[in-house]
């Protein structure tokens, strides 16, 4: 098993969360890991997006040039990622923020209005754990409990309020994720 | 017979390098006298510095180390951080200090370095055969300044201690001469301050001790002396700028 | 042998030398390896040890030259640009044979260049960068996991040798993140100062004198013999190398730090295809392990050199294999990082075309 993840958004989004987040779980489980982060120059609001890896065994190159799934936060990331990715690759989508369909026809893709499920839930931060959920429901890079788990790393003094919220997103994500599979 | 004189123990037997009338003897024999009178002796160590004084650990029998053109007072903070115990000199000249050393040094008295700095300003670079300084005075003629030191050209010359007097980490600042026996007493007085400075771990010191190069200003050394006293000394004011509670 | 955490590399690195017993910090903020530093700042004062923020990169690593004349374990961290500042001091410490850690994540050159991972400080740190003829011992790391590894080695090397160590490794390693496990704290109550060190003379029945300088030139030829015979010895003892799926192999790869990592992938590729392709991953690429290098040359049939930069460890490979076989090279510039695909399919130009 190699699970190669690329995320990708504004900063701001919580794109490097996520993928600490599966990185966390992943060593957690004991599994190999890397996570790659990549920032534009700009200190806010530019564009960020992480390479993590999980595997079963030791991973060589922790760089994603070909993406076998992408989260993709926004309109930029795809134009960016979609002529990257591996055939048969999976694309979640962060629809709320992404006007356009996918142009490429040999993947597969999940769209999912996240922010507006997120601002359901209570948060639109939570925005980043709807997707991931989904992602893990999908691909099983590690067990959804593993993320929650991880949660209280990231998640802590005042922000320790904040993990039921994340937990539901992450739970929420991987539900529209079942959806998807059965509906296929 | 009265022994009315005796050179310190700390000055070694070896010939220095220096020029006849030049004044870093009296400055070596000024520390070596106040670190046996402080017993300080064997906590010491010297940073020496490219210069004229570039061998001073041959004539100042302490442990000592040789700095980089410049940095000797980024070396003094390395030691005294890694060794607080060790009590740490840096010797530097005018052109060590202000010129391409004027970075670690004013960082090191903005920090409060324990550390105390002699600083020997000759008004030029002695070594390396009598060229213009950051504190050649107007009109002084050197071999990068043929003509003189034009203000329009080179600028101005620098005071560094009024200029370490207005940061908030040096707790003594002073200025000496080197030109006469009254003088040299009174220097040995702030020499002592500045040692106990660091002593008491008050701060940061710094003592100038304005001195003459009489071999590329091309005098004797009483033309030298004079020179300082007509000269110099109307420029560079003998005094205390800083001097913080309990060094006295 | 700790719980594995999951650090980002730039704090790894100052984790494993707190550890490895480092007992003081002078350096300068520099992208891409800011969490170093700020690591040490948070916890160098919790263990009653040594952090200060110097006023440049020239200021950092003479303190650092300081501290390393009392005999304290010192280390410095920076990036490109910070250690070209750094040079003149480089070549004091070695000809004062003292020893300290200097950690470079380099990133893209020349001038200010970018802040993206690269490899194009090799010559820099592994032929000397400062003036006259020394060398320091350069770690080439390819993981986290190793990087946290060889900083013990690094400071047993230091010491041992009274010299400086350069960990190189290159911002791609300082910004990732991975599982680490740390080796045990070294007990620093055992440290005692050297008998060398200049700490004032104390008990000692002499003065100690730390110089760089001696105006004879027979004297300072001396020095010189002195220093070369330092690095003769440590070319005997202290090569290190790892040789991947070299066995059989009937190409070699050779590459250093992250490269050899995207490398190991390039490997299994060809394995794949049925293509014995191996890789040889200089650990000190000073020393440069020579031998081992020339003996693959009775093996394979042609080396393949992969960096980032413009064919830098190239020059010593081909030096090692002098002649016996072809040497390619492909390389990435200005902190592009090549992917394995990317590599690969070089490398099958070269077999082809045979």
């Amino acid at each position: 098993m190699e699970k190669k993840l690329v995320i990708a958004g504004f900063g701001g989004q919580g794109v490097m969360l996520a993928g600490e987040l599966l990185a966390e779980a992943a060593k957690d489980e004991g599994k190999f890991v890397t996570f790659l982060p990549s920032y534009g120059p700009e200190m806010r609001g530019g564009t960020a997006n992480c390479d993590v890896i999980v595997s079963d065994k030791p991973i060589a190159s922790p760089v994603i040039a070909h993406p076998q799934a992408a989260i993709i936060m926004n309109l930029p990331s795809l134009d960016k990622f979609e002529p990257l990715m591996e055939k048969d690759g999976l694309l979640i989508l962060n629809k709320t923020l992404i006007p356009r369909e996918v142009k490429r026809t040999d993947l597969r893709v999940l769209q999912i209005d996240a922010q507006t499920v997120a601002r359901e839930l209570g948060n639109e931060k939570a925005t980043n754990m709807i997707l991931l959920g989904a992602y893990a429901e999908i691909e099983k890079p590690v067990k959804l409990e593993s993320l929650k788990n991880a949660l209280k790393h990231f998640l802590t003094g005042k922000k320790e309020v904040l993990i039921p919220l994340n937990e539901k997103a992450l739970e929420k994500g991987a539900e529209i994720a079942r959806e998807f599979l059965g509906g296929k | 017979m009265k022994l009315i004189y005796k050179k310190p123990d700390t000055i070694t037997e070896r010939d220095t390098t220096y020029c006849p009338g030049c004044p870093h003897g009296i400055a070596h024999r000024l520390i070596a006298e106040l670190l046996e009178e402080m017993d300080l002796v064997k906590k010491t160590v010297i940073v020496w510095p490219v210069g004229c004084s570039v061998f001073g650990y041959y004539f100042i029998a302490t442990d000592a180390v040789e700095a980089a053109h410049g940095r000797a007072c980024a070396m003094a903070t390395g030691i005294k951080r890694a060794h607080p115990e060790s009590f740490v000199i840096s010797y530097q000249g005018d052109g060590d200090l202000a010129s391409i050393g004027i970075a670690e040094a004013v960082h090191a008295a903005a920090r409060g370095e324990r550390i105390s700095v002699v600083y020997i300003n000759n008004g030029n670079y002695g070594m390396t055969g009598g060229q213009m300084a950051p504190t050649t005075l107007i009109g002084q003629v050197t071999t990068t300044t043929p003509y003189g030191r034009k203000p329009e050209l080179n600028g101005f010359p620098m005071h560094v201690p009024e200029m370490f007097a207005a940061l908030d980490g040096p707790a003594y600042i002073a200025r000496a001469a080197l030109d006469s026996p009254q003088h040299i007493i009174q220097a040995k007085k702030f020499l002592r301050k500045a040692f106990t400075a660091q002593k008491n771990n008050l701060g940061f010191s710094l003592v100038e001790l304005i001195s003459a190069c009489p071999t590329n200003w091309k005098m004797t050394p009483v033309e030298a002396m004079e020179r300082i006293r007509k000269q110099v000394l109307p420029v560079f004011p003998i005094g205390e700028f800083k001097v913080a509670k309990g060094v006295e | 042998m700790g719980e594995k955490v999951l650090m980002k590399g730039a704090e790894a690195i100052a984790e494993a030398a707190i550890r490895a017993g480092c007992m003081a910090f002078f350096g300068y903020p520099i992208t891409p390896q800011n969490e170093t530093p700020e690591y040490f700042s948070r916890r160098m004062p919790e263990l009653g040890r040594v952090f200060l923020q110097a006023e440049s990169e020239v200021a950092a690593i003479n303190m650092v030259y300081g501290a390393a004349c009392t005999g304290t374990r010192v280390i410095t961290t920076s990036s490109s640009p910070g250690i070209s500042l750094m040079q003149e001091g480089f070549s004091y410490i070695a000809n004062s044979n003292v020893g300290c850690v200097v950690v470079n994540a380099m990133r893209g050159g020349p001038g200010l260049g970018d802040i993206a991972p690269a490899q194009a400080d090799y010559f820099q740190a592994t032929k000397g960068g400062g003036h006259g003829d020394y060398h320091s011992i350069v770690l080439a790391p390819h993981t986290i996991q190793e990087t946290v590894d060889l900083m013990y080695d690094a400071f047993d090397l230091a010491d041992k040798y009274r010299i400086m160590v350069v960990m190189l490794v290159d911002g791609l390693m300082g910004q990732m993140m991975e599982p680490v496990e740390f080796k045990e704290w070294v007990d620093v109550k055992k440290f005692k100062t050297p008998e060398w060190a200049t700490v004032g003379q104390g008990d000692r029945d002499h003065r100690n004198i730390i110089t760089s300088l001696e105006i004879l030139p027979e004297g300072l030829e001396k020095m010189n013999l002195a220093l070369q015979a330092k690095y003769k010895k440590i070319k005997e003892n202290e090569v290190r190398l790892e040789e991947y799926e070299m066995d059989d192999a009937e190409y070699a790869l050779t590459a250093f730090g992250t490269v050899a990592r995207i490398a190991k992938t390039v490997v299994e590729m060809a394995r794949k295809d049925g293509i014995k392709l191996g890789l040889i991953r200089p650990i000190t690429v000073w020393p440069f392990p020579e031998k081992e290098v020339a003996k693959r040359a009775d093996q394979v049939k042609f080396f393949f050199d992969v960096e980032m930069n413009e064919g830098q460890m190239l020059e010593d490979v081909k030096l090692a294999v002098n002649g016996k076989k072809p040497v390619h090279y492909y390389g990435r510039l200005g902190g592009v990082v090549p992917t394995a695909e990317e590599i690969y399919g070089e490398f099958k130009k070269l077999v082809g075309g045979k």
